[in-house]
């Protein structure tokens, strides 16, 4: 399936995308969007570059096996979980920090807390998809 | 004192990694320090405990179910104390020796420093809760040391019959102490027994009653649960040593004992330990006859011992339960030498049947001193402490209500049979001659005969000075059941009746010893009779529950996919067609379907097409698209009504569904048609009949009015509670966050499950 202009195509569709899935991933506290669907959009990008120029090209890029996005992820959204209680506050209460930042808006534990599901959603996909391709 | 319960485990936790260096150093003696340092601790509160004082240790641990670790050291716990850390520091010592160079010796150690933290736990927790918890770790790493042989099947499995038994009494454990628990209104030890009259006027009392005795029964391996114990002789001799003599089977007495207070004067509660005491030992004691493994014989007289411990409780006077407190240090003594002295003549000849052995005097003479020595104390020849057992046991019977004569009748006969493994054990294996077999035969280690020996010096030394020991003899009698004035312990008690009988036991039981030979006759004429045991019973109980789930399993679990789904599927259309079709009554009017607008026609319309399509099909991939289109066409009726993030999510999703399906099926073979029509038609007419029983209840859920509570409330508090304006989002990540953190593990879990999977299969054909 590696077609020229899926190639062309793909080299530039896999940082628009993973762009694309960053903003769905910071967004969702106010729009549709969430850490959900930005490691789906993600996972897809990465798929897509692996129909395009082959999985061990893929691979060698991400230089490290996905899997390992999946404890990273769930040790962000478990420390946003726990935060709360080096201030006295039950587990997963909100907090947040004061003021914007510019494009992200404001920054607390529940975005944290996305960011971990976003990448043990992107994790997750992409292990069981590379790991059934790469089955005989 | 929390130190004490809980060093046990964290010395098996650290042999995890120093393992290997106290193997390869050979320095495992030095772990006896362990239980050394236990029992001087223990013994440097004597003092106190002779004084009547009772060492209290708050220490909460889940107030909010009153579940604390509390732990208090009286009379009671400091006997059975002084025993596990006692006896365990010579087990400790024998086992450096006896598994030496063994290849898993640290992880026995591990094991037995595990075992006896819990049995301490156990006799030194203050919360029936807690007490509990200790009470199947024991059961948990007997388990473990049962079956420490586990390359053996029959090890394996007599510990996992072992496991089952004490297991099941710890449900009935559970169950009598959450009663109690709810009689009383707390779950601390102390409280209750201060109060009794809580428990006993509680309307759960006869139940709580015959809890407590079946889970002290199975523990104490009294009958018909009995079997467990003789078949725990698989275990390495030390773990037979100290579960038996000492620990494991003497919980279900401490809780007993500890108990007896609260149930004292009940009818109930004294026939059932007489009566099961009374068969345990008679039928354990006349078995003893027919074994001619040395280990064998120490079981079943384990179980008559344990028997008339039990016998002795239920009989429930001052004397009977003095006698108790005698008995068990007695037991302990010369049951653990026994043990021992058993243990050494296997790991130096290799063989533990009766009718091989002989002549062992001339290779190990101090072994055979201290075998003789112990039969004696097992025997209650005087002047050791087992003379002065035997006395108050004969005592106890000879002077209770009812019966004398048949209860004296029973303690006689039973002894006797004692008396006779005593000797079986402890001598015969020494005397006569020296088969040429037995020729090359050593002299055991000194770590291993030194044990032995202190034991029964100790059962020696205390039956001449019984003064040593009275008082913490009868500081749990006082405390615990608040007898006045003790019997003093003597070797003496005058000529009497209690003396003819005694005289009465050793005769018989000599003349017994000398004129019954132990032969493989006696043991066929036995296994005859196994038909009826409980263990056969229990065997035949377990075949046919294997049976019978073999059959059920088979008969859902065949293997094909298409079958699991069409069961889960028929399953729910026959639950939920039940009351469907019986509440179901739809008013067409109000649905609105004038209401639809063109392109939900269209979607409707693409959607069925892709599904029959499907259906059709002939080609794999082909239906793998029209599949996705079906799920792209719900993401665009998300979409229609209002739920943005859903509809991307189900995009998404689906747009990976059909790589994953497109990648799978890319490997599999031409597409086949394997299923009957017949068979292709059943399936379709379930799926029909399916969707239109989900339709008609989605129909009947639109026609009650909508509840908007729910939404309502994380629609107004989304922004003020959480700051933020998309309520799915705010739901998923903050609302119920929780739920997310435990979805996206289970996530990684099922996506490793995945990856192994896949993974090990290739691995495993790569390898051929």
């Amino acid at each position: 399936m590696q077609t020229t202009i899926l190639k062309a195509a793909s080299n530039f569709l896999l940082p628009v995308l993973l762009l694309f899935s960053i903003f769905i991933l910071l967004r969702g506290h106010y729009l549709p969007g969430g850490g959900f669907i930005g490691g789906l959009i993600a996972s897809s990008a990465f798929v897509l570059d692996a129909f395009a120029n082959g999985l061990v090209y893929t691979k060698s890029m991400l230089r490290f096996h996905p899997g390992f996005l999946m404890p990273l992820g769930l040790t962000f959204s478990f420390l946003a979980a726990i935060s709360p209680f080096f201030v006295g506050k039950p587990l997963m209460h909100a907090l947040w920090m004061k003021g914007h930042i510019p494009v992200i808006g404001k920054l607390g534990t529940p975005l944290i807390f996305d960011i971990g599901v976003y990448l043990v959603v992107i994790g997750a996909a992409l292990t069981i998809i590379f790991t059934i391709s790469e089955s005989r | 004192m929390l130190i004490v319960v809980l060093i046990g485990f964290l010395l098996s936790a650290l042999l995890l990694f120093t393992g290997n260096f106290f193997k390869e150093k050979k320095l495992s003696t030095l772990l006896t320090i362990l239980p050394l340092g236990i029992l001087i601790y223990l013994l440097s509160f004597g003092q106190k405990i002779a004084q009547g004082e009772v060492i209290y240790l708050h220490y909460e641990w889940i107030p909010a179910f009153d579940v604390s670790l509390n732990f208090r050291l009286d009379g009671l716990s400091f006997l059975f104390g002084l025993l596990i850390s006692g006896i365990g520091t010579l087990v400790f010592f024998y086992t450096s020796s006896y598994l030496k160079g063994h290849h898993f010796l640290d992880r026995f150690y591990s094991y037995l420093s595990m075992f006896m933290a819990a049995m301490l736990g156990l006799v030194l927790s203050d919360n029936l809760i807690t007490m509990f918890i200790f009470w199947e770790l024991t059961s948990i790493t007997s388990f473990f040391l049962i079956g420490f042989n586990n390359e053996s099947q029959s090890s394996r499995k007599s510990a996992l019959v072992a496991l089952g038994i004490t297991g099941l009494g710890g449900f009935f454990l559970l169950a009598g102490a959450v009663l109690i628990g709810e009689s009383a209104g707390t779950y601390s030890i102390s409280q209750i027994l201060s109060d009794p009259e809580a428990v006993r006027s509680g309307s759960y009392f006869s139940l709580i009653c015959i809890f407590m005795t079946l889970a002290a029964f199975t523990k104490s391996a009294q009958f018909p649960f009995h079997f467990w114990l003789p078949g725990a002789m698989q275990a390495p001799t030390p773990v037979s040593t100290y579960l038996h003599s000492a620990t494991m089977v003497k919980a279900g007495v401490y809780l007993l004992f500890r108990f007896s207070p609260v149930f004292e004067g009940s009818h109930l509660w004294h026939e059932l330990l007489l009566i099961f005491g009374a068969v345990t030992m008679i039928y354990s004691a006349y078995h003893i006859i027919f074994r001619i493994d040395l280990k064998s014989i120490l079981a079943y007289s384990t179980i008559a011992a344990l028997g008339i411990l039990v016998f002795l409780i239920g009989i429930g006077t001052k004397m009977a339960i003095t006698a108790a407190a005698v008995f068990i240090v007695v037991h302990a003594l010369y049951k653990a030498s026994l043990f021992l002295i058993a243990g050494i003549i296997d790991h130096e000849t290799g063989t533990r049947d009766i009718t091989r052995l002989s002549g062992l005097r001339h290779k190990m003479m101090p072994i055979f001193i201290t075998g003789v020595i112990a039969a004696a104390i097992s025997g209650g020849i005087p002047p050791t402490l087992g003379f002065i057992g035997k006395e108050l046991i004969y005592e106890s019977t000879y002077h209770f209500t009812e019966s004398v004569v048949f209860l004296t009748f029973l303690a006689i006969f039973t002894k006797i049979l004692l008396f006779y493994a005593g000797f079986v054990v402890g001598m015969k294996p020494f005397t006569g001659k020296l088969p040429a077999a037995l020729s090359e035969v050593h002299k055991p280690d000194i770590k291993m005969s030194l044990p032995p020996a202190i034991m029964v010096i100790l059962g020696l030394v205390l039956g001449i000075f019984p003064g040593f020991i009275e008082d913490f003899i009868s500081a749990p009698i006082t405390q615990t059941f608040g007898f006045t004035d003790v019997e003093h312990l003597k070797i003496w008690h005058g000529f009497s009746e209690i003396l003819v009988f005694s005289m009465v036991t050793i005769l018989i039981g000599t003349i017994m010893y000398l004129t019954l030979k132990p032969n493989y006759k006696l043991k066929g004429f036995i296994s005859k009779l196994e038909v009826i045991s409980p263990l056969q019973l229990m065997n035949d109980l377990n075949q046919g529950f294997e049976k019978i789930s073999g059959w059920w399993t088979n008969l859902f679990q065949n293997g094909y996919l298409r079958h699991y789904v069409a069961t889960c599927v028929l399953f729910m259309v026959i639950s939920i067609g039940y009351v469907v079709v019986f509440n179901f009554n739809l008013d067409l009017a109000d649905q609105a379907f004038h209401q639809l607008t063109f392109h939900e026609v269209a979607i409707i319309v693409i959607m069925l097409g892709a599904v029959i399509f499907t259906v059709v099909t002939r080609s794999r991939l082909a239906a793998v698209v029209a599949m996705g289109i079906v799920g792209f066409s719900f993401s665009l009726i998300f979409l229609f009504y209002g739920a943005p993030d859903l509809a991307m999510t189900q995009f998404s999703v689906d747009t990976l569904t059909v790589i994953l399906f497109v990648l799978v099926l890319y490997k599999l073979p031409k597409y086949l048609k394997l299923t009957k029509n017949v068979l292709r038609l059943e399936h379709g007419i379930l799926s029909l009949t399916f969707g239109t029983l989900v339709s008609m209840i989605i129909l009947m859920v639109l026609q009650q009015p909508v509840q908007k509570e729910v939404s309502e409330y994380y629609g107004d508090n989304a922004y003020l509670l959480a700051k933020g304006k998309n309520v799915v989002n705010v739901i998923l990540v903050d609302f119920r966050g929780i739920d997310t953190l435990i979805e996206v593990s289970v996530l990684t879990v099922a996506s490793l499950g995945v990856f192994g999977l896949i993974k090990l299969r290739i691995r495993s054909r790569d390898k051929k």
